[in-house]
């Protein structure tokens, strides 16, 4: 399972580590790891959010071994993606391989393609196409956006971006 | 009473505005001290010249019966390096490959020491370094409101009224025209072709639209925005530019039925100057209609600012000449 852990640690050296550590233990994978240090807590602390996989029964585990740790957890959730955000595609979408296209998305570990609504109006006329995406933070949506307009360019397709204050990345 | 004397380069659309609002808001400048005395007109041909004042009606009344502003010969450029007067109201047409007339007659403003307010983008998209560092040089002052957002503050905002902010992104529609289309496409569900002949046939779009539909209106307007607002030195080279001429109106369905409308969007900040048809949320502040322009300006202190009105027309774009005279000289 996916887990994704909101933790606070306190600004001294070896901190990350000692809350990674435990994942690793016990055999998860981590995922991602944001790091907000400029989102300082009114504690002195530094929020970071972990995205890992690990077995259900290996969770309680790793939980015990942060909390040992001194490790405060804020929040954890089992649902992986927390970031929602659309594009929309134009041009020769189905005959540029539309499977490539998400399958690059999929294949990044933190970015999925959710949904796709495909609207051709004649042959050889350029189609249009919706995706919805995924992805573990905003930071990693708007990277998946990125890989989305390279592989577009490739493909001589045009990617239609949600405003920039929409993706949060101001 | 100061007693300001001004000449007008270019009498079309918006150098007439200008008459105009001078015309109709003589009351309201007398009251707050300030009396333009209007002494020379140019248009592309012919010019009137008058010490005492030009008779503002009777010239509107000529240019609209006969097509020329007076007998005079005198040109433009002639004008403001020969006649005695404090500002120029530059409204000749744009040209972005030359810079034009304005840029000449920009640059024989600053030379001559007076002061210049306009509405042409041109020259300021080309040369703005070149056109800033001119009118510093000779104390001229320099004011060009009318360039980025016709009616809609949006320099003045950011410079003046949000002083102290700092300013990290400016976003918005800079083009009525492709604003227009848009949502006509999405109205109609019809292709981009009909839209813009449908823009053409009501004088929305020029009959060659492509300095607007390919987005280069806009890219000029978001060069004088990162060079005025956020200091850069850019040209419109600079600018990553897509238009809206691929846009479908599947494409502007399957966004409607995500929440979205489809807008050219001109995007400024330190990073990066783009123009990009974009996906806006249909509450968002940016998500206007027709042909209206907008502008979100996010500031550090005040956060987000979003300014909306009309981007382009005769008196709208004169109401910013106006505004950009009067902050000059009024005490
Ligand atoms: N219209 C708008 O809503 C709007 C909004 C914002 C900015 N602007 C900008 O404002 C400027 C004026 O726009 P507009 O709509 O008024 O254009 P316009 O209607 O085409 O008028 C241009 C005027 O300039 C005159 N002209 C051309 N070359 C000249 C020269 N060498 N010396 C003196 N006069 C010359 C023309 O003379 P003739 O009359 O003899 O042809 C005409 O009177 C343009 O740069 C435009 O991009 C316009």
């Amino acid at each position: 399972m996916r887990v994704s852990m909101d933790i606070e640690l306190k600004d001294i050296p070896g901190q990350l580590l000692l809350a990674l550590r435990p994942v690793s233990e016990f055999k998860g994978n981590l995922i991602s790891v944001v790091h907000h240090h400029e989102k300082r807590t009114p504690r002195g602390t530094i929020p970071v959010q972990v995205v890992f996989e690990t077995k259900p029964d290996k969770l309680n585990d790793i939980i015990a071994s942060l909390e040992e740790s001194d490790i405060s957890i804020v929040r954890i959730d089992e649902k992986r993606y927390f970031e929602h955000g659309a594009v929309i595609l134009i041009g020769h979408i189905v005959h540029t391989d539309i499977q490539d296209t998400i399958d690059s998305i999929d294949n990044t570990g933190y970015a999925e393609i959710v949904d796709l609504n495909l609207s051709m109006p004649k042959i050889n006329m350029p189609s249009s196409a919706s995706l919805k995406i995924d992805a573990v933070s905003k930071e990693h949506l708007a990277q998946a956006i990125d890989i989305l307009k390279d592989i577009a360019k490739k493909k001589d397709l045009l990617v239609i971006e949600p405003i920039k204050s929409e993706l949060g990345a101001i | 009473m100061r007693t300001v004397r001004v000449s007008i380069i270019g009498f079309g659309a918006v150098g007439q505005g200008v008459a105009n609002v001078l015309i109709d808001k003589k009351k309201y400048l007398e009251d707050i001290g300030l009396e333009f005395k209007v002494v020379a007109i140019a248009d592309s041909r012919t010019a009137v010249i008058d010490p005492d004042g030009v008779d503002l009606v009777s010239v509107v009344n000529r240019k609209k019966t006969e097509g020329t502003v007076g007998d005079d010969k005198l040109t433009g450029l002639e004008i403001i390096e020969t006649i005695d007067h404090e500002v120029v109201v530059e409204t000749t047409p744009t040209n972005i490959v030359t810079g034009g007339a304005g840029l000449h007659n920009m640059l024989m403003a600053f030379k001559k020491g007076r002061d210049l307010v306009t509405s042409n983008k041109g020259p300021l998209a080309m040369k703005y370094g070149e056109l800033i560092e001119a009118a510093d040089a000779s104390g001229s002052k320099f004011r060009f409101e009318a360039t980025v957002g016709g009616a809609m503050p949006v320099l003045n905002l950011a410079r003046d009224v949000l002083a102290g902010n700092t300013i990290t992104n400016v976003e918005g529609i800079f083009n009525g025209t492709c604003n227009y289309i848009l949502t006509r496409m999405m109205e109609e569900q019809a292709p981009y072709e009909q839209m813009l002949a449908e823009a053409q046939e009501l004088g929305y779009a020029e009959t060659d639209p492509t300095y607007d539909v390919e987005g280069i209106d806009t890219a000029c307007k978001l060069v004088i925005l990162a060079n005025c607002v956020f200091g850069m030195n850019a040209t419109h080279e600079d600018v990553t530019v897509t238009g809206i001429t691929k846009i479908t109106p599947e494409a502007l369905m399957l966004a409607q039925n995500d929440g979205y409308v489809i807008k050219l969007i001109g995007e400024v900040n330190d990073s990066r100057i783009n123009v990009a048809p974009k996906l806006v949320p249909i509450d968002h502040p940016l998500a206007v209609g027709g042909s209206l322009n907008v502008a979100s300006v996010q500031t550090d202190l005040a956060g987000p600012i979003t300014v909306t009105g009309r981007g382009a027309g005769s008196v709208e774009t004169a109401s910013a000449i106006l505004s950009d005279m009067i902050s000059i000289y009024r005490e």
